[in-house]
């Protein structure tokens, strides 16, 4: 049985089932990733976890032991809350201590774990400060190194990056997975972000509404996603709605009246199926020298490449292309667009069954 | 460069109309009433033109005055202690409510500031008289009857009774701006409900708790109608005593000068109350 167990768990609100038979087993160690548009339940996943929502079914298990229906204070997990919750009348090291404090730890260890804790999050001169004088990130450090200090065996996240500006939610990202690969608190992290759970996950848990999709490493789900939801919420993708056909050892999909060819799969003959490839997948050609012929509607350059609209027969198709120093296609231009077959994924069409 | 406004004038026009109420009903009769403290009085010739300090020194010299005084302290004390021990708990039960219900208990709340302070005292004294319905059930018990009607006790009651929404909502608006999460937190650091309470939760609220004490003591320090109703005749405050010494002994230079002792020892009281506890709220919640 693994470290940290979710049987079945389910969890109502009223006649709103916000979270439906959620199976998970988390490992000692690892960072596992709740991942979802707003409003899939995985918050209230965590707060099951965490013992702040009580779940209407199902079993969770840390280590062997029960704690379903544990009170939160008894669970001695961690958490950093979305809002990161900091206690506003306390200094950051008196917010950091409260937790040894409530464990009654001797003041001489509560202040050398403290200090431990605030240098692991590299806020050691910050100790004396109110959190109304911290920034954002140093803010959400606080939070982590009051979660941290308690050592916990699982650390639970709750959207801990969605209040950070751009470019600090990229360092903080970095920051986080060395500090969990520093300290080894098995983690969990909720996100809606996909770039933030790919980044730094070990696992990806996606869910939609109130039901895990897909669990996966983050390189698998993201080039072997299972389904169009998936596959469009992980990343960008172009998908193309058509009919699979098979022609002995080959297939093709028919797509408004041109047939694109396509990598066996185990379907029946015209079954509807949306066929997915990634906009860096594909190659620009010459017109003609591609499978798909297209005109360039929009350009726009974003730095290390070039993001293009193609309108296409099959539909309009998003490419993108590194920059490598050169000119590429004017818009208005036509161009051929190419791929590598085994890139190319075919899904079952299931809304259009 | 700001080209200067032609209407200049618009903030005394707006702020005008709110000065002059103020100033001709409360700076000028208190003006009026400071020049009244000082006037000497004859019992046979009333009000003379003369001035003396003599009311002040009777009051402050006579241990009848000085009783009234520190019973009307410590009734004002009580009260503010008594409806913040139940306004607090209750503010913090309403904000943790759901929707239709926290309307309807804040309503509830609220409801009785709707009926005049004097018809709540007279239920009051209809309750806990001699013949009242309390005494009835205890006769009916078999228990001996309580005589609480005209004692501070009575005070006390209805007076927690009459101050408690000035007490819940102070609190309650404080309570709302607190993130909920910051509670949870805290239960998940390994706090228990009650520590979780009194650590994180009271001293975010404690301003709220300071301006309810500050209504709270205030209002009851000047209370009127229910000492006058259930204090009786005998049990007086201080602003029973005023109305006493100006519409009985007709005196009103010394109730003049018993209005200005009461008014300035409350300002004293509730300002090194506001300054001891807001310089240390304000230090730490900014």
């Amino acid at each position: 049985m693994a470290f940290l167990n979710l049987e079945q768990v389910s969890k109502d609100f009223g006649p709103v089932t916000a979270v439906c038979n959620v199976s998970l087993g988390i490992e000692k160690g690892e960072f596992v990733s709740l991942l979802g548009p707003s409003g899939c339940g995985k918050t209230t996943t965590l707060q099951m976890i965490a013992g702040l929502v009580e779940p209407s079914g199902g079993r969770i298990s840390l280590d062997g032991r029960d704690i379903t229906y544990e009170k939160p204070n008894r669970r001695g997990l961690g958490v950093v809350f979305q809002s990161y919750a900091l206690f506003p009348h306390m200094t950051v090291a008196e917010n950091v201590a409260f937790g040894l404090e409530m464990r009654r730890v001797p003041r001489s260890e509560r202040n050398e774990r403290v200090r431990e804790a605030l240098s692991l999050v590299q806020l050691a001169s910050f100790a004396d400060r109110y959190p109304r004088q911290l920034s954002g990130g140093q803010r959400q450090r606080v939070a982590i190194a009051r979660a941290l200090v308690i050592s916990p065996p699982v650390l639970l996240l709750d959207e801990p990056l969605s209040n950070l500006d751009a470019k600090l939610r990229e360092e903080m990202q970095f920051e986080l997975r060395r500090i969990q690969r520093k300290v080894g608190t098995t983690t969990i992290m909720v996100t809606h972000d996909q770039a933030e759970a790919l980044s730094i996950s070990d696992r990806v848990v996606v869910m939609e509404a109130g039901r895990m999709t897909q669990v996966d490493a983050p390189y698998r789900l993201y080039e072997q996603p299972s389904n169009a939801f998936i596959s469009s919420f992980v990343g960008k993708t172009n998908l193309l709605a058509g009919k699979w056909r098979r022609n002995g050892a080959s297939a093709y999909v028919e797509i408004k009246g041109i047939s694109l060819e396509a990598p066996i799969a185990d379907l029946s003959d015209a079954a509807p199926v949306m066929l997915s490839i990634r906009p860096e997948k594909i190659l620009l050609r010459e017109p003609g020298a591609g499978r798909l012929d297209g005109r360039v509607t929009n350009r726009f350059f974003l730095g290390s490449q070039w993001l293009f609209t193609i309108e296409t027969v099959a539909g309009t198709m998003t490419v993108a292309i590194p920059n490598q120093g050169g000119d590429p296609p004017l818009e208005g231009s036509a161009v051929g667009l190419d791929w590598t077959l085994t890139n190319l994924r075919v899904i079952p069409d299931t809304a259009n069954l | 460069m700001i080209r200067r406004s032609p209407f200049t004038f618009a903030p005394w026009l707006l702020a005008g109309p709110g000065a002059l109420f103020f100033f001709g009903l409360v700076i000028l009769p208190l003006c009026l009433t400071v020049i009244l403290s000082f006037h000497a009085y004859d019992h046979s010739k009333g009000i003379q033109d003369t001035f003396t300090l003599s009311h002040y020194a009777a009051v402050v010299t006579d241990e009848y005055y000085l009783s009234i005084f520190l019973r009307t302290l410590r009734i004002s004390a009580l009260t503010t202690l008594i409806c913040a021990a139940i306004g607090v708990p209750e503010a913090y039960i309403l904000s943790r409510m759901r929707d239709p219900w926290r309307s309807v208990f804040l309503l509830v709340i609220i409801g009785p500031l709707l009926v005049s302070v004097v018809v709540r005292a007279f239920g009051w004294s209809m309750l806990l008289g001699s013949q009242g319905i309390l005494n009835q059930a205890l006769h009916l018990l078999g228990l001996p009857s309580a005589k609480i009607l005209y004692t501070e006790t009575a005070i006390v009651i209805a007076l927690v009774h009459v101050m408690l929404p000035f007490m819940v909502i102070p609190v309650w608006t404080a309570l709302q701006k607190l993130d909920p999460m910051v509670e949870a937190a805290a239960w998940t650091l390994g706090a228990s409900r009650f520590t979780a309470l009194r650590r994180i939760v009271m001293p975010q609220v404690s301003l709220g708790v300071l301006s309810g004490s500050l209504i709270v003591f205030g209002l009851s320090a000047s209370a009127f109608a229910v000492p006058a109703l259930l204090g009786g005749r005998r049990l007086k405050m201080a602003a029973t005593l005023v109305y006493d010494e100006y519409l009985q002994e007709l005196n009103w230079p010394l109730g003049a000068a018993i209005a200005i002792i009461v008014l300035v020892a409350n300002l004293c009281i509730m300002l090194a109350y506001n300054r001891m506890i807001e310089v240390r709220a304000r230090r730490t919640l900014g």
